[in-house]
């Protein structure tokens, strides 16, 4: 059994700090991690290949040191680390992304099950994992919430869509995202973060999958969606009322407010 | 018209169980701006049984209802069904904009849209506009709502999936009429997923609640959260909650607000020991009315609300469910 995870490397957007008047985030303020979702499908990749005994690949596209993600997806238990690296590739939307991390997949060739995380925490669109299904032509489970079964064979899991949750079940070869829920990501170990330490990263170019890639398709020039504009919405703030040592005049207010709203009548039988 | 022959406006009309998702109203409110802005058509999609309502979404505003009918494959979730369907129809049919709501299913179905008709996709956009040059601008909140994104696709049709609860659903007016066209459904059978069941939850939609109450990680027990429940309850509200609340494990996910919950926009919100974590912030901030109640005069929370009140939840609360109770 073949799994790959698909993985991002991420500014850390707990310390990033944004630069306002420039409209955009100051990439250099903060460093950079694996995007946490990811981990999320990496952990359950992992777990996966513990019962099927499966082979895993993560997967990424992004500039050179892009490589420390998946040697850090090493050192989590994953057995080989791809990065898509061009400077054709950068500026890509979500179309172009998911058939360049398609192109790649096909390059790959033989897999099973392709793991995504429900979204990243820069882009936050949520929409490359099934994307990447569609230029495959698979079919895709999203938001997973819980694995319930799987093997060689086929897979169970718990999706949270239509405001509710389904279970479903599919054979392969098939993509899923999965949710924060899914697991609790393990730690690197230390025989793994030697290996790492040690393994060679795979690097594609577009050289490499020209021919699974149309030139025209791909990076900014290739990206149908065009940022024409960025708005910096101005910070958001109300003036409200403040309440201190008086809890009676603030019931009192809230309600005379609920019942200015309707919320409540004038007295509750 | 657009110079490929693409026109008019395509919005999908979600439906669970024959009902038909709010968000479809929103998008048909929003559509109507956009479609006499272009002097085009507003067209709705809608893929189920007979027993749908679809003049309803004639009430609202459609001009044409493509209704792709069929007794069963449309009851479940499967996208790769739906997206073949719909494909298909937007091949027929050639609309220049198609419009998802961002629900869980919508955005799980439109990338696979997009890509099978090779075109951009925008994701979550919280305004919709028609630019000078008669294109879709699309407006998005990206890096933790830090910035907003105008965006515009140079493929046709421009599609977008649009937050839930960011537009005005259309009004209804029953004696609107246009023209519903059955559609024979496809099924290629490239999908191999198989819904074996859906499960059991509470089916809560706090999204829908007028007013809610929601608690934070200062609430320590299943029993200190009754007076939550029984605040939402007298205001005929839902409880929410915060993520470090959701994470104890006292409340179950549905409850959550914020970034990774629910998006809520009631009447009134009143947030109980809540910091204002930006990421809270994010799933609420549209609320009418704010009421903050946090012992910490320096928490965030307090910069966003409308009513600010320094105290002990566990004093206060209570004193407000007696006064509620009481009329006074």
């Amino acid at each position: 059994m073949k799994i790959i995870v698909l993985v991002k490397q991420v500014p850390d957007m707990e310390k990033v700090r944004f630069d306002r008047e420039k409209g955009r985030i100051d990439r250099s303020s903060a460093g950079t991690e694996i995007n946490p979702f990811d981990l999320n499908a990496l952990e359950t990749a992992l777990q996966i290949g513990e019962k099927t005994n499966a082979h895993i690949t993560a997967l990424s596209m992004g500039p050179p040191q892009a490589e420390d993600a998946l040697r850090e997806s090493i050192a989590r238990g994953a057995h080989e680390g791809i990065l898509l690296t061009d400077a054709r590739f950068g500026g890509s939307d979500v179309k172009a992304t998911s058939s360049i991390l398609a192109a790649a997949i096909k390059k790959i060739g033989e897999y099973d099950l392709i793991i995504a995380g429900i979204q990243t925490v820069d882009g936050d669109t949520g929409q490359v994992g099934p994307e990447t299904a569609g230029h495959l032509g698979i079919p895709h489970i999203s938001n997973a919430e819980k694995i319930v079964n799987c093997s060689k064979k086929s897979i169970e899991v718990v999706s949270s869509v239509w405001e509710s949750l389904y279970l479903k079940r599919s054979t392969y070869p098939l993509l899923i995202t999965v949710t924060k829920d899914v697991n609790v990501p393990r730690l690197p170990s230390f025989k793994n973060k030697m290996t790492a330490r040690k393994a060679e990263i795979i690097k594609w170019s577009y050289e490499d999958l020209k021919n699974l890639l149309n030139e025209e398709k791909i990076g900014a020039k290739g990206s149908p969606t065009k940022v024409k504009r960025i708005e910096v919405p101005p910070v958001w703030k109300r003036e409200g009322i403040l309440y201190k040592d008086s809890d009676e005049k603030a019931i009192s207010d809230i309600l005379s407010l609920l019942k200015d709203s309707r919320i409540i009548k004038e007295a509750i039988e | 018209m657009t110079e490929k022959g693409y026109s008019g406006i395509l919005i999908f009309a979600e439906q669970k169980n024959n009902k038909i998702h709010k968000a479809a109203y929103e998008l048909l409110g929003k559509g109507k701006s956009l479609a006499e802005r272009l002097k085009c058509s507003l067209n709705a999609v809608i893929l189920g049984t007979d027993e749908i309502n679809t003049e309803e979404l004639i009430y609202r505003g459609a001009d044409i209802v493509y209704h792709i009918a069929d007794r069963e494959i449309f009851n479940k979730p499967l996208e790769v069904i739906y997206e073949e369907n719909i494909v298909k129809l937007i091949n027929d049919i050639k609309p220049e904009i198609c419009l998802f709501g961002a629900t869980t299913f919508g955005r799980s179905l439109a990338p696979r849209v997009a890509a099978a008709l090779e075109t951009g996709l925008t994701a979550d956009c919280t305004d919709l506009k028609i630019d000078d040059d008669m294109k879709l601008l699309q407006i998005r909140p990206a890096f933790s709502e830090n910035i907003l994104a105008h965006i515009k696709s140079d493929t046709l049709p421009q599609i977008a999936t649009v937050r839930y609860k960011e537009f005005e659903e259309a009004k209804r007016d029953v004696k609107r009429t246009g023209k519903i066209i059955r559609v024979e459904p496809v099924n290629s059978g490239s999908n191999t997923i198989e819904i074996l069941e859906e499960l059991q939850n509470e089916n809560i939609n706090i999204a829908d609640s007028q007013v809610i109450v929601a608690a934070g990680a200062s609430i320590k027990t299943a029993d200190d959260l009754n007076m939550i429940k029984e605040l939402a309850q007298l205001l005929g509200g839902e409880v929410g909650a915060s993520r470090a609340l959701v994470e104890t494990g006292i409340i179950s996910k549905e409850h959550q607000v914020g970034y990774s919950g629910s998006r809520v926009k009631p009447k009134i919100y009143i947030a109980c020991g809540i910091s204002g974590a930006p990421q809270h912030l994010a799933g609420m901030k549209e609320a009418d009315i704010i009421i903050a109640i946090n012992n910490d005069p320096s928490a965030p929370i307090f910069n966003f609300a409308d009513y600010s009140i320094v105290g002990d939840i566990y004093k206060i609360i209570p004193n407000m469910i007696y006064a509620i109770k009481n009329g006074k």
